[in-house]
C-alpha cells in the first residue's frame, strides 16, 4: 500500500501546564475526506494548527507522501500544498476579493510591482467557476456576505492547487444554501484527488460528507472509524464519554 | 471549467455625475474643508491669505510634518503608534548640525563649505533615524511591548540624546547647501519650476491613459471616456495652478540688491527673479510619490493593509508581521529624519525645542486625514491634506491675531471634530 499523503505520529503540544494534544497519530489519504470530531477544547483545532504551521509542535513527526517534513510556519505548509480555510475565516477585511486570495502570494509585474489588474482577472475566472453569483469585486470583503466571504476564502486554496486542505468549521457562519454548495464543493475536490481535514461540531453533516471520522477528547485520540461501520450513537458517545464502543465490544 | 463571464457585464445602474467620474468622496469633502478655511481666512484677513507670498509659506511650514503624516499612516494603519517623532526629529537633527558644524570641519578637518558636508551630515542623520526606528519596531515587534510604551519612553529619551550630543547649544549656522532644502533659502525659480510642472502634468496623463487601456486589455468595466478626460483636465489644472501661484511670489527687490548673483543676474536693477517651487515641497512631494507607490504597488504596502485589517490572518497568510512592524518604524524614523533636515535648514540652526509637539501635530494629520486608528484604512494624500488643513488653521488664526491659547482650542476642537465626521461619513457607507 502507498504511503498516506498525510501521516502525523505521535503529535504532542502543550500550552503552559496544559497538554493540549497527546501522542496524537492521525492518517489522511488522497481523494479522502477525514473528520475531526470532539468537544469544544478536545484540541482539533490545535492539532490542525500544527499541520497547517500556525502552532509549532513539541513533539512527534508529520510525513507528506511517506517523506518526513519540518512544518514551522504557515509558509512552510504552504510549501508542502497545504491550505487551510479558518472558522475565523482569516481575511483582512479591509481588502478587496482578489487582494485577499492572493495573500501573501502577490502577482507582479517585470518591476516587482503588485499587479492588481491581473489578479482581478484571475480572481474573476476562479469566482465564475467557484461561484458565478459572485460580482463584487472590487469592494472590501467586509461587504461580503458570510458565503461570499467563505468562496474566498475556498477559492484562495483551490487556486493554488492545495493538494491537503484543512477546513475548519467551514460551515460554521453559512446559510442552508451556502452550506449545500460548500458540500457540493467538498465532494468535487475529493474527486480532483485531494485531502481534506474537516472540522465540524455536527455529527449528522459529518456522517456525509466524511469518509472517515476521527473523535479527540481532552487532547487524546479516542478513535478512529470509516463511517459506514459506525451509527451517529457510536460517534456521539466517544465523543461523550472518551471511549471507543467497537474497540471495547 | 471557465464559463463565459456574461453576468459581469450586465448594465450598470444609473449613476450620479460624481459616482460616474470615481472620485473618493472623502477626498472631495477634505479638499472642501480646506478650501473654505482657506477663503474663511481670506475673507477675514481682507485678502491677505490667499497670495502667493503666504501660499508659499505655507507650504514650506507644512513639509516637514507632512513628510513624517506620511511615515504615521502606515503605523497607524498596522494599528501602532508613535510618539516619539518629534523627538526622534530632535535626534536627527542634532546629530547632522554636530556633524557639519562640529564634527567635519573640526574633528576632521573639512573645509567649511565643503561640497561633502551636507550629504555625509544627511546621511548620518538618516542612517540614525533608520536605527532608532528600527530599534522602537523590534521592541514592539520582536519583544511585543506596546508601541505606545515603547514610543512614549522615545519621547523621553531620544530629544534628551540630541540635547545630550550638543550640550544644550543651539548650533548654527548650518552649511550652506545644507540650508536649501528649508525652503525659502532653496527654490527652483521660474522656468525649472514650470519645466517640473509640465512633466508632472505629462506624467499624470500618460498614467491616466496607460490604467485605462490596462483595464479594456483585461476587459474590466472602464469610466465613460468624458469623465476620464474629465479627471485628467482637473488634475492637470490643479498642477499648472499650483505651479502658477508658486512663480508668482516674486523675490523682494531688497533680496535681489543683496547678492544678485544668486537670481543669475549680474546687477540688481530690472532683475525680477520669482521664488518658484521650494525644494523642500519638492522633497514632499517626492516622497508622497514613493509612499503611495509603496502603499499601493508593492507587497510591503500590502502587507501593511492587509496586517491593519486582520492581523491573525496576515499571520497566516505567511506574512512576517514582525519584520514588517520593524521595516514601519525604521521608514518612520528615516522620515523623522528627512523632515528634521526640512526643519532645522528653514530655522538655519538646530535647536533643542526643534520638532516639539510635532508628534501631536503628525498623529492629528494623518488622522484628520482619514486614517483609522482601528487600524486597515489611511491614505498618503490624506494625510499630508490633513498636516496642509492644520497648518492653514494655524497660521491663519495666527494672521487674524487670535489669542494663542485659542488658536490650541480650535485645532484640538477641529480634530476631534474630524473623527467625529469621519465615523459618521463610515457609518453612512455602512462600514465599521
Amino acid at each position: 500500500m502507498a504511503a498516506p499523503l498525510v501521516e502525523m505520529k505521535d503529535v504532542s503540544i502543550a500550552f503552559g501546564g496544559v497538554q493540549a494534544v497527546d501522542k496524537v497519530s492521525i492518517t489522511l489519504n488522497a481523494g479522502e475526506v477525514v473528520g475531526l470530531l470532539g468537544h469544544n477544547g478536545a484540541g482539533k483545532s490545535t492539532l490542525i494548527k500544527m499541520l497547517s504551521g500556525a502552532y509549532k509542535m513539541d513533539s512527534g513527526e508529520i510525513f507528506i507522501n511517506g517523506k518526513k517534513v519540518t512544518i514551522n510556519s504557515p509558509r512552510d505548509a504552504r510549501d508542502q500544498n497545504i491550505e487551510t480555510i479558518y472558522q475565523t475565516l482569516a481575511l483582512a477585511d479591509n481588502l478587496d476579493a482578489a487582494s485577499n486570495l492572493f495573500l501573501g502570494r502577490e502577482l507582479t509585474n517585470a518591476f516587482g510591482f503588485v499587479d492588481d489588474d491581473r489578479m482581478e482577472a484571475e480572481t474573476r475566472k476562479i469566482m465564475a467557476r467557484l461561484n458565478p453569483n459572485f460580482k463584487k469585486l472590487k469592494e472590501p470583503v467586509s461587504a461580503l456576505s458570510g458565503g461570499q466571504r467563505q468562496s474566498v476564502a475556498i477559492a484562495r486554496a483551490v487556486y493554488f492547487n492545495a493538494k491537503i486542505l484543512i477546513m475548519d468549521e467551514p460551515t460554521a457562519a453559512l446559510g442552508v444554501h451556502e452550506t449545500a454548495m460548500v458540500a457540493e464543493l467538498i465532494q468535487e475536490l475529493k474527486k480532483q484527488g485531494l485531502g481534506i481535514f474537516l472540522i465540524s461540531h455536527d455529527t449528522r453533516e459529518m456522517m456525509e460528507l466524511c469518509d472517515r471520522v476521527a473523535v479527540m477528547k481532552n487532547g487524546q485520540m479516542v478513535g478512529t472509524e470509516r463511517v459506514e461501520d459506525v451509527t451517529e450513537d457510536d460517534i456521539l458517545s466517544m465523543i461523550i464519554l472518551g471511549k471507543n464502543p467497537k474497540a471495547a465490544a | 471549467m471557465s464559463e463565459p463571464q456574461t453576468q459581469t457585464q450586465s448594465a450598470p445602474p444609473k449613476r450620479s455625475f460624481l459616482q460616474t467620474l470615481e472620485i473618493d468622496t472623502r477626498l472631495l469633502g477634505m479638499i472642501g474643508a480646506f478650501l473654505l478655511v482657506a477663503l474663511v481666512f481670506n475673507v477675514l484677513t481682507d485678502g491677505r491669505f490667499l497670495t502667493p507670498r503666504n501660499i508659499f509659506n505655507l507650504t514650506i511650514q507644512t513639509a516637514s510634518v507632512a513628510i513624517m503624516a506620511t511615515g504615521m499612516v502606515f503605523v497607524i494603519v498596522t494599528r501602532h503608534i508613535d510618539l516619539s517623532v518629534g523627538a526622534i526629529l530632535a535626534a536627527c537633527s542634532a546629530l547632522m548640525a554636530m556633524t557639519q558644524v562640529r564634527f567635519l570641519p573640526g574633528t576632521l578637518g573639512l573645509e567649511i563649505g565643503h561640497w561633502a558636508i551636507p550629504w555625509i551630515a544627511i546621511a548620518a542623520g538618516l542612517a540614525l533615524g533608520t536605527l532608532i526606528g528600527a530599534f522602537n519596531g523590534w521592541l514592539i515587534g520582536y519583544q511585543g511591548i506596546p508601541a505606545f510604551i515603547v514610543t512614549l519612553g522615545g519621547f523621553l529619551v531620544w530629544r534628551n540624546v540630541g540635547w545630550y550630543q550638543t550640550g544644550g547649544q543651539t548650533i548654527g549656522p548650518l552649511d550652506q547647501t545644507f540650508m536649501t532644502f528649508g525652503g525659502i533659502n532653496g527654490t527652483l525659480g521660474g522656468p525649472l519650476s514650470w519645466a517640473l510642472g509640465v512633466l508632472a502634468i505629462l506624467f499624470t496623463a500618460f498614467a491616466i491613459y496607460n490604467s485605462r487601456r490596462t483595464k479594456v486589455k483585461h476587459g474590466f468595466p472602464v469610466k465613460p471616456l468624458w469623465a476620464e478626460v474629465t479627471l485628467a483636465a482637473i488634475a492637470c489644472g490643479a498642477i499648472a495652478g499650483f505651479i502658477a501661484i508658486l512663480t508668482h511670489y516674486s523675490v523682494p527687490s531688497r533680496v535681489v540688491a543683496r547678492d544678485p548673483a544668486r537670481f543669475g543676474c549680474e546687477v540688481a536693477e530690472g532683475c525680477t527673479p520669482v521664488y518658484g517651487l521650494p525644494i523642500s515641497v519638492l522633497l514632499l512631494i517626492g516622497v508622497a510619490a514613493v509612499m503611495t507607490v509603496i502603499a499601493r504597488r508593492t507587497r510591503f504596502g500590502r502587507y501593511i493593509f492587509a496586517t491593519g485589517g486582520n492581523p491573525d490572518a496576515a499571520e497566516l497568510s505567511g506574512i512576517n508581521t514582525r519584520m514588517l512592524t520593524v521595516k514601519i518604524f525604521a521608514l518612520m524614523g528615516a522620515l523623522c529624519a528627512l523632515a528634521a533636515v526640512v526643519a532645522s535648514s528653514r530655522l538655519a540652526n538646530h535647536s533643542n525645542d526643534l520638532g516639539t509637539l510635532d508628534e501631536l501635530r503628525v498623529i492629528a494629520a494623518a488622522v484628520i486625514g482619514g486614517t483609522a486608528l482601528s487600524g486597515g484604512i489611511g491614505t498618503i494624500y490624506g494625510a499630508i491634506l490633513g498636516a496642509l488643513i492644520m497648518q492653514s488653521l494655524q497660521s491663519g488664526m495666527a494672521m487674524v491675531g487670535v489669542d494663542a491659547p485659542l488658536q490650541n482650542i480650535v485645532v484640538g476642537a477641529v480634530l476631534v471634530f474630524a473623527v467625529f465626521i469621519d465615523i459618521q461619513y463610515r457609518k453612512r457607507l455602512g462600514g465599521k
